[in-house]
């Protein structure tokens, strides 16, 4: 396969990976992996570095959208960054000292957890009672427009939070990845903010969490020109179209399906990873 | 101590110079690989990579310096790598952004915060060879 081959197969399948990722809220950049290293037998690590960019370029496009709208909170954005980041960090020195099979089989495990949250309906415990001492010193108590007026809320269990943003920004250094998972259980269920908010502030922080191991993947060639261009152009080409389908398409099948998709994809990562295939 | 302050002017107004910073960053980058990944596939379109090995670490374009090396003497993927390098320094330059925010708003507390993530980032573009 030549470059222009290469080229057009993975910008179409990361056109696919982000219209999927942007119509079912699952994010696209967790595909991008199995798909360069199951479906292409690409190195690992470029196909992590690669995956890197994807999720920079999605969350940048996304945050860019929804951030006027005012749901976003940035204080709490910016507070949980400093778990991120430093959890980015380590992220991507265990990425250059762990063996590629272990770290396949991590990936794994983390794609069997998020088909397992695609199919659960996103609950809100939002309130705006007893908040966490924290969260008043750091002022991440705040509130958002809906349409019956501003809503307040207030942020609970930081601590809880700050760690579990921690344990995101690890596994986002090391595989390349969102990690939207971990970041539903540390700002939903954990700081138990309101839907919209932790969806649309963790969107603008997904950014920030990937260039703290992005910077480290460039040093280390991790990042390849070639192999990186037609996902970044072809992912963000898809979750443009994805979000434009978003007002007509039936997003339940889709989730049910993208679901499926994950799970036997994590499956798959796990058992190559056990057998030193990957 | 109030728990529920109100979201101040600035706080939309800083939201607005996000957005836009990141919109122009996420379409200058993806404008700059476009244009560098045409040129790549029209140059070396027919070569048979080799991805399934990994050769990065000693490839010449994983340093500032080389990238700008290699947009001196033309080489295609500079021109991609120099699209992906702004991609990356999209969200740095928001942290940066709202350093700068904070301090007009007088937020020590939320200077400091910022400036701290600032420094993790930048330990991560320049010290991260480890």
């Amino acid at each position: 396969m030549n470059n222009l081959e290469l080229s057009l197969i993975v910008g179409v399948g990361a056109l696919f990976a982000g219209m999927l990722g942007s119509l079912t809220g699952l994010g696209g950049g967790v595909v991008i992996v199995p798909l360069l290293t199951l479906g292409l037998g690409i190195d690992l690590r470029y196909a992590v570095g690669t995956s890197l960019v994807a999720v920079i370029a999605t969350s940048s496009g996304a945050a860019a959208a929804y951030v006027k709208e005012g749901f976003s909170n940035i204080r709490i954005g910016l507070f949980l960054e400093v778990a991120t980041t430093v959890g980015a960090l380590v992220g991507a020195f265990l990425a250059g000292m762990l063996a590629t099979n272990i770290i396949a089989i991590i990936f794994g495990l983390v794609l069997l957890y998020s088909a397992y949250l695609s199919t659960k309906a996103k609950e809100d415990h939002s309130d705006d009672v007893n908040p966490d001492p924290l969260a008043t010193k750091f002022k991440l108590n705040s509130s958002y427009p809906t349409e019956e007026g501003v809503k307040h809320y207030s942020v609970h269990n930081v601590g809880a939070g700050f760690g579990l943003m921690w344990l995101a920004g690890i596994l986002s250094g090391l595989l390349g990845i969102g990690s939207g998972a971990v970041k539903v259980l540390a700002m939903d269920h954990a700081m138990r903010l309101p839907f919209k908010v932790s969806t649309t502030t963790s969107n603008f922080m997904i950014g920030v969490t990937a260039a703290a191991s992005a910077g480290v993947y460039f040093q280390r060639g991790y990042i390849n020109a070639g192999l990186t261009f037609p996902v970044m152009l072809g992912i963000l080409a898809g979750s443009f179209i994805g979000a434009k389908l978003l007002m007509v398409a039936k997003t339940k099948w889709l989730r049910l399906i993208f679901g499926v998709v994950i799970f036997a994809l994590g499956l798959e990562m796990i058992f190559n990873g056990i057998t030193g295939r990957i | 101590m109030n728990v529920h302050p109100k979201p101040e002017m600035n706080d939309l107004r800083m939201k607005g110079v996000i957005g836009n910073l990141l919109r122009v960053g996420v379409l200058l980058a993806a404008s700059i690989v476009l244009v560098g990944g045409i040129l790549f596939l029209i140059h070396h379109g027919g070569e048979l990579p080799e991805y399934h090995i990994f050769h990065g670490s000693s490839s010449p374009l994983r340093t500032i310096p080389g990238v700008i090396h290699g947009l001196m003497t033309f080489q295609k993927r500079a021109i991609i790598q120099l699209g992906l390098l702004l991609l990356i320094l999209t969200p740095v330059a928001n942290v940066l952004f709202t350093v700068f925010a904070f301090w007009v708003e007088k937020d020590k507390l939320y200077v400091g915060v910022s400036s701290l993530v600032f420094l993790f980032l930048l330990f991560s573009l320049f010290g991260g060879k480890f």
